[in-house]
């Protein structure tokens, strides 16, 4: 797939850098045909999460599918992984901090062919490959058992430290929840991975604004997220995080090499491609009726059709 | 041996770190407190391989995670009081849970810290790392066990949890002359009274008191229990048969520490009457380290005392 970027050519890495670092995916013409497979495989990622929930009965959609089209975008477009090789030495890595937002993950490691998707179908049950926080032992791809927040990014800090001192120049991918900033512990290691000039750590943050209680900002006011992280020495970008274009041109971007670790604050929407559930917290932890799940299956897949039309109609 | 030259288990760790640098590739990270933890030996020799990570535990517990993911060890290195308290949902989570290669360094552990007093003492430490899953505890006693724990941490897979003295203590072994195994006690006298199991700097303390008890006509078998997790269950259900009574002596909480893991064993598989010295859950206070000791009857003369009380 050809490098966003590349095919704009008409914006300066100084430009991106900036603090209103905005990208209108409708000013660009070009490259709408991958945009578009992207947003097929995200909306096929949903539907395996669609999938998961029919085993467990349960589970944190509203996180997964605010997150899904970032880690979507990564694996279809960006990391350098191999299904077949999972522990391959170079290989790029993915964290997910906020490890209740799995099903995001496991919806993508399953399209990617990580592993077989009648696995999802044990989500929820006993022995399952797919827990319901990721354990780095139990499935291919996963590279760190979390769940408890406020872990991730410092271990994408050591691994970014060890990937350098290997001389191996493998990116270390990060998401976290915005509600999940307020875990100190996060703060020890944004500027630890500044203080190590850690280029290749790239963190999204999760910016749906809402957490199990209600309102990010009502429940501990974290902003400026930005700000804040460029006093401890990062770069920022911020971007829709549920828009392929401005997804990819942030990945596309994420390469440059300058000495600082990237953040990427993504406003996403809590339960996107879920319409009964976005932007409601009660959506945080989701026990569907079998009706609404079917629903959500039948809407997912329509969709997917309608893009598939779209992408016949452009080739 | 008392005119051998006494130097402190955190020392001895320091030195070992530096010395097996050379043969094998591990990353050492501390809170600043490499001078405190003397990881500054290793930091001498290896610099692009020691790192700072500032006054913040947890972050560097998880760091060391990170690092270990990439195939070699990581040690981790601070007060034993801020690696179990600061760091240890990190140990947990990050650390135990997956089960990676990070070998934690507890300096200035138990009371004997001396002068900064409790905010300083850990006496909770082994009870917080004995109850998470996968983790290894090694306690040595003096400079030549501390290298062959720190030598055994790097030739096993898992996390370690050393736990080391600020004390300067006197040498139990003689270089070479250690047959130091992970989780296998270190018999150091024999006899049939009883037996009195220890760790780290009680070790000395322990063999003082058997002397004495000695001259008395008490003879006791002494047990440099040194790795705490996991435990020699075999050398304590053997004592328990051949000595029918077992002292535990440890520089720590009694509740949840080297005397709890010693009657975990017994009272489930050989139950015989078990006296446990150590620190009587409380809190240290601030004292110059072998007042310290004394007053909370951890010097030979209170062993002594509290186990002839015991076999009456």
């Amino acid at each position: 797939m050809k490098s966003i970027s590349q095919v704009q050519g008409c914006r300066s890495e100084k430009d991106i850098a900036g603090s209103n670092f905005k990208i209108k995916s409708d000013q660009f013409g070009y490259g709408l045909p991958n945009m578009t497979e992207l947003e097929i495989k995200a909306t096929k990622c949903r539907l395996n999460v669609i999938r998961m929930l029919q085993s467990s009965g349960h589970g944190h959609i509203g996180g997964a599918f605010s997150a899904i089209d970032i880690v979507s975008a990564l694996y279809f477009y960006k990391m350098r992984v191999d299904p077949k090789d999972p522990q391959m030495e170079n290989r790029d890595r993915f964290i997910l901090s906020a490890g209740h937002k799995c099903m995001a993950q496991y919806g993508v490691l399953a399209e990617k062919g990580y592993f077989d998707k009648s696995i999802l179908d044990t989500y929820g049950k006993l022995h399952s490959m797919i827990p319901g926080h990721p354990d780095m032992h139990k499935l291919p791809g996963i590279e760190a058992n979390t769940g408890a927040l406020g872990h991730g990014m410092a271990i994408a800090a050591g691994m970014a430290m060890a990937l350098k001192l290997n001389k191996l120049n493998s990116k270390v991918y990060v998401m976290l929840g915005d509600g999940e900033l307020a875990e100190g512990s996060n703060w020890e290691a944004v500027a630890a991975a500044s203080k190590f000039g850690l280029d290749k750590l790239v963190v999204f943050i999760d910016n749906n604004e809402l957490q199990i209680s209600g309102k990010v900002v009502d429940v501990m006011d974290m902003r400026p997220v930005d700000k804040k992280f460029r006093a401890f020495g990062w770069e920022v970008l911020n971007i829709n995080g549920n828009n392929i274009f401005d997804i990819v041109s942030a990945l596309d971007y994420s390469d440059r090499t300058n000495g600082k670790p990237l953040m990427i604050l993504c406003k996403t929407t809590k339960s996107k491609g879920l319409p009964m559930g976005e932007n409601d917290p009660e959506f945080h932890f989701w026990k569907p009726s079998k009706e609404d799940l079917e629903k959500a299956g039948r809407m997912l897949s329509k969709r997917i059709e309608s893009l598939q039309a779209g992408l016949e109609e452009v080739v | 041996m008392s005119n051998q030259v006494k130097i402190a288990t955190l020392e001895a760790y320091g030195k070992a770190l530096a010395e097996l640098g050379k043969d094998y590739g591990f990353y050492v990270l501390d809170a600043d407190l490499t001078k405190s933890t003397m990881t500054r030996f290793f930091k001498e020799d290896f610099p692009e391989r020691h790192f700072n990570m500032g006054i913040a535990e947890g972050n560097m517990m998880s760091v060391a995670a990170g690092i270990a993911t990439l195939g070699k060890p990581c040690f981790a290195s601070t007060f034993a009081v801020f690696a179990a308290g600061r760091g240890c949902e990190q140990i947990r989570n990050s650390i135990c849970y997956p089960n990676l290669n990070v070998k934690i360094g507890a300096t200035h552990a138990g009371i004997s810290v001396g002068e900064d007093g409790a905010s300083h003492q850990a006496v909770e430490d082994l009870g917080i790392m004995r109850s998470i899953p996968n983790m290894h505890i090694i306690q040595p006693c003096d400079a030549v066990s501390t290298k062959m724990a720190v030598k055994t941490a790097l030739e096993n897979d898992g996390p370690f949890y050393l736990r080391l003295g600020r004390l300067t203590v006197e040498p139990v072994y003689e270089e070479g002359n250690c047959n130091f195994l992970l989780g296998k006690g270190i018999r150091l006298r024999e006899g049939t009274d009883l037996t009195i199991i220890t760790s780290g700097l009680m070790v000395q303390e322990v063999l003082k008191a058997s002397e004495i008890l000695k001259s008395e006509g008490v003879h006791c078998r002494v047990i440099d229990m040194h790795t705490i997790k996991p435990i020699d269950a075999e050398i304590i259900i053997k004592a328990a048969r051949d000595t029918g009574r077992i002292v535990t002596v440890e520089e720590s909480n009694i509740l949840c520490g080297l005397g709890s893991a010693v009657a975990e064993v017994v009272s489930q598989q050989f139950p015989c009457p078990i006296k446990m010295i150590g620190i009587k859950d409380c809190f240290g206070r601030s004292g110059k380290p072998l007042e310290l000791l004394d007053y909370y009857g951890l010097t030979a003369e209170k062993i002594t005392s509290e186990i002839k009380s015991f076999i009456e």
